[in-house]
């Protein structure tokens, strides 16, 4: 298991490339809406994730997680699953 | 009072902005079609490069005549669903004929290809099942997925071993998968390398489908898509195609050998609770069937405009969206703003492409997005590749 704060971390990190404004991103950043990256974007973000985790996070999930703590969570409950 | 439309105003500016730099590429009216790559826009003549009339047969006078007689003898309209009191004889004659033409047994056609794909992937995969698309999927597909309500994933455009990864990640769960690719995508061109698919059905359970929307009629040496042309039409479980495209009339299908395949036509709500697709339409539909089942020499007059056209684009050192030849070829550009300019100079100078820009583009790809039709001519192919050379290329 990874701490909470390492995999905020690691998403912010992977976030970078879909940072174009260079906004400060923590736990609290609202992802579409403070990064305002596309609905593509964000879905090529997510498989950025999955595969730096090796976990899976459905199409259908993404549409309910808006924050990077929220994105964080959902990565730990799928870590713990494996 | 929260205005529901207040959400679209950044749409509406980038509209504004869009407009601004020239014509509306987005809303371009053809006043007058002269022939399939021709159009009076206003007072001008346009060369058409961006329809996907890939055939040119939206003007055949056999297909003409077949309309004519349909609105005849049926009228304009069959104002009502294929489960209620919209299936016509047309309706089934056309779903024969093409299933002959598939070499398969079953086939179910649609109103339109948006609703093939709403109502395939609808009725086949449900909450407990998962599919896996392409990144690079049409909108209908991902609309159609989402319809579903099953599990959805999405795996790396064309990558088979990345698919084969996320396929892995669960193996154990419960459910029926679906994998669905494109037979030629619709954006960039390229096709779906289907043997390396293929080869995962072995290592895992999954049905395949292939949206043959630009490959259908215009691939394979029957003309049959992607399966036809990768010699493996018998691992695809289901296809859907269109009719506007290289049938050149609108309208949708899916086909399968599955036994049950039948059942979908009461388990499918886009195809259930719409209109049925009107007698001319079907009519023109199942000519044009007939015509490119007898005129393979299309394919080839097709095969060789591309040819003619990919290289006579790429040969002034524009980068294009697929490195093979295919009938759908996208020339990249810089950005959106550089986009907007070079397609008005485009159409200033006479030639209409398709703008293709993010969200709608892979990979947030800028692109003049041309297709090629068998109707163009060499000479209308070479003005093409001039006004690119005057206008595009640096």
């Amino acid at each position: 298991m990874m701490e909470d704060s390492k995999v905020v971390a690691q998403i912010c990190t992977l976030l970078l490339p879909f940072n174009a404004a260079g906004k400060t991103l923590g736990a609290q950043t609202d992802i579409p809406a403070e990064l305002n990256i596309d609905s593509v974007g964000i879905l090529d973000f997510i498989m950025e994730v999955e595969d730096y985790f090796d976990v899976e996070i459905p199409m259908n999930v993404v549409a309910d997680i808006r924050t990077i703590g929220e994105l964080s969570a959902y990565v730990q409950s799928q870590l713990e699953k494996a | 009072m929260v205005d529901l439309l207040d959400k679209h105003r950044g749409i509406a500016e980038r509209f504004e902005r869009l407009v601004a730099m020239g014509s509306n590429a987005l809303g371009v009216t053809n006043d007058q079609m002269i022939s399939p790559t021709r159009a009076m826009v206003g007072n001008r003549e346009i060369i058409l490069a961006g329809t996907n009339n890939y055939m040119g047969i939206t003007f055949d006078p056999r297909c003409i005549a077949a309309g004519q007689k349909a609105l005849a003898d049926f009228g304009t309209g069959t104002t009502g669903s294929r489960i209620a009191n919209g299936t016509f004889a047309l309706h089934t004659e056309l779903e024969q004929e093409l299933a002959k033409f598939l070499n398969l047994k079953h086939c179910i056609a649609f109103t339109t290809g948006y609703q093939a794909n709403l109502g395939m992937l609808s009725g086949l995969a449900g909450p407990q099942d998962t599919i896996y698309l392409d990144a690079d999927s049409h909108s209908s597909i991902y609309d159609g997925c989402t319809l579903s309500g099953a599990k959805l994933v999405r795996f790396r455009h064309n990558d088979a071993a990345d698919l084969d990864k996320r396929l892995s990640r669960s193996e154990s769960e419960a459910g029926g998968r679906l994998v669905v690719l494109e037979g030629i995508y619709s954006m960039i061109g390229d096709r779906a390398p289907l043997a390396d698919f293929v080869a995962l059905k072995k290592k895992h359970n999954f049905q395949l489908l292939v949206d043959d929307a630009h490959s259908f009629g215009v691939i394979g040496p029957d003309g049959r898509g992607l399966g036809n042309e990768a010699g493996l039409e018998a691992e695809v479980d289901f296809v859907i195609g269109t009719f506007s495209k290289s049938v050149g009339a609108i309208g949708g299908f899916g086909a399968s050998n599955h036994p049950l395949f039948n059942t979908l036509r009461y388990a499918m709500r886009p195809y259930m609770f719409t209109a049925s697709a009107s007698p001319a339409s079907v009519a023109t539909s199942l000519e044009a069937l007939r015509i490119l089942a007898a005129e393979p020499e299309r394919r080839a007059k097709l095969l060789e405009n591309s040819a003619r056209l990919f290289h006579g684009l790429r040969g002034l050192g524009l980068e294009t969206g697929s490195d093979v030849v295919s009938p759908v070829i996208a020339v990249k550009c810089a950005d959106e703003q550089s986009t907007i300019v070079k397609w008005n100079a485009l159409f200033a100078a006479g030639i209409y492409v398709n703008m293709a820009i993010p969200p709608g583009t892979p990979n947030r790809l800028c692109l003049l997005r041309c297709s090629v039709s068998a109707a163009h001519s060499f000479d209308e192919i070479d003005r093409i590749i001039a006004v690119f050379m005057a206008v595009v290329a640096d």
